[in-house]
């Protein structure tokens, strides 16, 4: 008993102030690229030779951050001449074409449905489904029970039961092996429910484009609602989503 | 053992010079290598022209190769000699068609087309989307019942289905089937550009990003024959280090919250966050992917990095010692962690375990030490004194290994001056008709990649092998005569890699 109560008084309260105070993250994080439109051509072709996503729309000076890992070599090949990631981690958005960015996304908030924010605004609870997903995406979600981040406090849950939920948050590249048990989950969620693409492998395949051992596009088999990107998205990325899209 | 090649790790070889032995020939080396203290590192198929070709790696205190040619089918060592070559051959059946004889527990691996598009081994139809439509084995009796979990789990975790025979609360028997996160790795690695490897490996395991891409990019290049600065190695062991003590303290907080015991759970889980910060401060991600590429590293650690790391160690260690302290002297706690899964040395040896899972066991190996790359070569290894081979001993590695790598840390960030410059992803030009290995030791164990090149320097076979690959079998074996409560906790004491076993 004296252990833990000491241990309580060492650890202290750590929870995180956001979202009301803002968060820096370390400078060297990468979150919503900035694009340089005015960049010289051979520059952009060096980027999208070298962007192992194919992720660079070179002729349309845009990057798809459904396809894109954040890994940076981009950005280190053409010394920030084209893209520079900023460290704003808020890049959720509402629609996969939103995702093809020039440098800027829509406010999420401006595109949330209006009843899921009536019926989920007060309580969330959602069923993570992993279908492929390498467990860095799965990770990063449950660091947000953890007190920095603690979710609960918002009243949204992760919980055991679709039947419980009032969607599914689903992570990986959907596997073929893993695709019908993630439509019976789906199908086990009540209706009006909420999908959830989160990171690049629920969104485009990920780094396993073009595999044929899975789908790739979560969009394609069940409507998505919300997409996060990243890979993983960091846990701000889906805490700054989840709190813009429904609160 | 006159016919084996002793190659080294991370060191590129002819294939030509790889012998090739008759297939009674190369069961005879193997028998008398595995029960002489030998274990298999990979065993594998591949096709030359039109044969069928079986490799293995294997190793006592060095690295040895063998490869024999095979027909439709081949006599299983997995009966004649060790089940040390129980999986491998399975998955040499479903990835390959060729029949291991006699064997005794001959099912698929993960569910997929075998890649030489013969008649399958199993007599599948994969249009059919059925993984888990499989023959389990079976206890009869009235008083048995099935217990069955999964593919989807309550919690965010991975998919897979476990299988138990019970008799009340008392698991007689479990079998693990896995494969529901199969997405075609080994082959995905052959057909794309070289650009694509090191992102593709980071995603085998992202819980092993650092280790699957230093083994990646070990090989790469071993047969591109590019060189590595001192410095850039220096940032690639400490980044290992970061993502085997996140882990470990993960992990400890899981097991905690499992006997719920929710203090050391909290903190645990809060501090495992730290280091993934870490890993970002290095990086730029919390699991340190785009760090590794061959021939370097994408960011240099520079005197602003070693200071954040330093200075987060310094507060973080004291924290460490003393919610371990919490966990480990808490009365229900040592109750629930000992004598609960308890594989013997003599299972985990017959099995080939590896890791901390192996070292909870007494098996001392630890690639570190016996094949050190990066900078590891001259420094000491972590002893650990808790070898009763239960949930707790694996819990006592753990704490013991996040001492021994913050220790590690602390040494290369004191040689932080060498020299280091960031790379990018060049275009490489592999060495043709070459095979090289890599091994390291990742959180969970031993990692390999194996990589053969063909006459134009292309990729035609890449061979991936997680630690979970053999590890799994150890958990199964954990339950017997366990309760089926304690599956949890001595899941989690184990907590092995779905993705980097199903590839």
């Amino acid at each position: 008993m004296l252990k833990i109560i000491r241990n309580r008084i060492e650890q202290g309260c750590k929870t995180s102030s956001y979202p009301k105070e803002p968060i820096n993250l370390y400078r060297r994080y990468r979150g919503l690229p900035k694009i340089n439109s005015d960049c010289d051509p051979s520059i952009i072709s060096l980027c999208e030779a070298i962007c192992p996503q194919d992720a660079i729309l070179g002729a349309e000076r845009k990057i798809d951050l459904g396809k894109c890992t954040f890994c940076g070599r981009c950005e280190n090949v053409s010394e920030g001449a084209f893209v520079t990631f900023s460290q704003d981690f808020g890049m959720g958005t509402a629609t996969r074409e939103a995702l093809v960015s020039d440098g800027s996304l829509p406010a999420l908030a401006a595109h949330a449905k209006k009843h899921f924010r009536k019926l989920f605004g007060r309580s969330l609870q959602l069923r993570q489904v992993s279908a492929g997903g390498c467990n860095a995406c799965e990770a990063d979600t449950n660091v947000l029970a953890t007190p920095f981040f603690d979710l609960g406090r918002f009243g949204i849950d992760f919980v055991a039961s679709p039947r419980h939920a009032d969607g599914i948050h689903v992570t990986g590249p959907i596997s073929k092996n893993m695709r019908s048990a993630l439509i019976s989950t789906f199908e086990a969620v009540p209706s009006p429910k909420v999908v959830i693409a989160s990171g690049s492998c629920a969104i485009s395949g990920g780094p396993f484009f073009g595999s044929p051992e899975i789908v790739g596009d979560l969009n394609s088999l069940i409507p998505v609602d919300l997409y996060i990107p990243g890979c993983p998205p960091h846990p701000l990325t889906t805490l700054h989503a989840l709190l813009q899209f429904f609160k | 053992m006159d016919n084996l090649l002793r190659i080294k790790n991370g060191e590129a070889v002819k294939r030509s010079a790889i012998p090739c032995v008759p297939f009674n020939r190369f069961a005879e080396v193997m028998a008398d290598f595995v029960s002489n203290n030998g274990f298999v590192v990979q065993f594998f198929a591949f096709v030359d022209g039109e044969k069928n070709r079986l490799l293995a790696v294997v190793r006592n205190k060095d690295l040895y190769v063998l490869g024999t040619e095979v027909g439709e089918e081949f006599r299983s060592l997995t009966m004649a000699c060790s089940e040390k070559f129980h999986m491998f051959e399975r998955e040499i059946a479903e990835q390959y068609g060729i029949t291991p004889l006699n064997h005794p527990w001959l099912k698929m691996v993960r569910y997929h087309e075998n890649y030489r598009k013969v008649p399958d081994v199993f007599g599948n139809n994969y249009r059919e989307e059925i993984p888990g439509n499989y023959p389990y084995f079976q206890i009869e009796g009235e008083a048995i019942h099935e217990v069955a979990v999964g593919p989807v789990h309550a919690g965010i975790i991975e998919p897979g289905h476990f299988r138990f025979q019970c008799a009340g609360e008392e698991v007689f028997s479990l079998e693990i089937q896995l494969g529901y996160q199969h997405r075609g790795v080994e082959n995905l690695l052959t057909q794309v550009p070289l650009k694509r490897l090191p992102v593709i490996c980071e995603g085998i395991a992202g819980d092993t990003s650092i280790g699957h891409a230093l083994c990646c990019c070990q090989a790469l290049e071993s047969l591109a024959g590019l060189s590595v600065d001192p410095g850039a190695r220096l940032v690639r062991s400490i980044a290992l280090e970061l993502e085997r003590i996140a882990n470990h303290i993960g992990d400890l907080g899981a097991l905690s919250g499992d006997v719920a015991f929710n203090p050391p759970a909290a903190y645990f889980g809060r501090i495992r966050g730290e280091f993934l910060n870490l890993l970002q401060v290095l990086s730029g991600n919390r699991f340190g992917k785009s760090l590794v590429l061959p021939g370097g590293v994408s960011k240099t650690m520079n005197v602003e990095q070693v200071k954040i790391i330093e200075d987060k160690l310094k507060e973080l260690e004291p924290e460490i010692r003393h919610v371990c302290d919490l966990l480990f002297t808490a009365h229900t706690v040592q109750a629930r962690f000992e004598h609960t899964g308890t594989v013997a040395r003599q299972m985990a040896e017959d099995l080939g375990l590896v890791g901390y899972c192996g070292r909870a066991s007494g098996i001392e190996y630890d690639a570190r030490v016996s094949f050190p790359t990066e900078a590891y070569e001259p420094l000491p290894a972590n002893r650990n004194e808790m070898v009763n081979g239960d949930v707790y001993s694996r819990a006592m590695v753990r704490r013991e290994e996040i001492f021994h790598a913050i220790y590690l840390i602390r040494t290369f960030l004191n040689r932080s001056g060498e020299r280091s410059a960031k790379t990018t992803m060049h275009e490489l030009s592999l060495e043709p008709d070459a095979f090289v290995v890599t091994v390291n030791e990742g959180w969970r164990g031993e990692l390999s990649h194996c990589l053969l090149t063909d006459g134009n320097g292309r990729i035609v076979r890449y061979k991936v092998k997680d630690p979970s690959f053999h590890n799994w079998t150890g958990l199964a074996m954990a339950l017997r005569n366990q309760e089926i409560s304690d599956f949890p906790l001595c899941n989690k004491s184990f907590n092995l890699s779905y993705c980097g076993f199903d590839l």
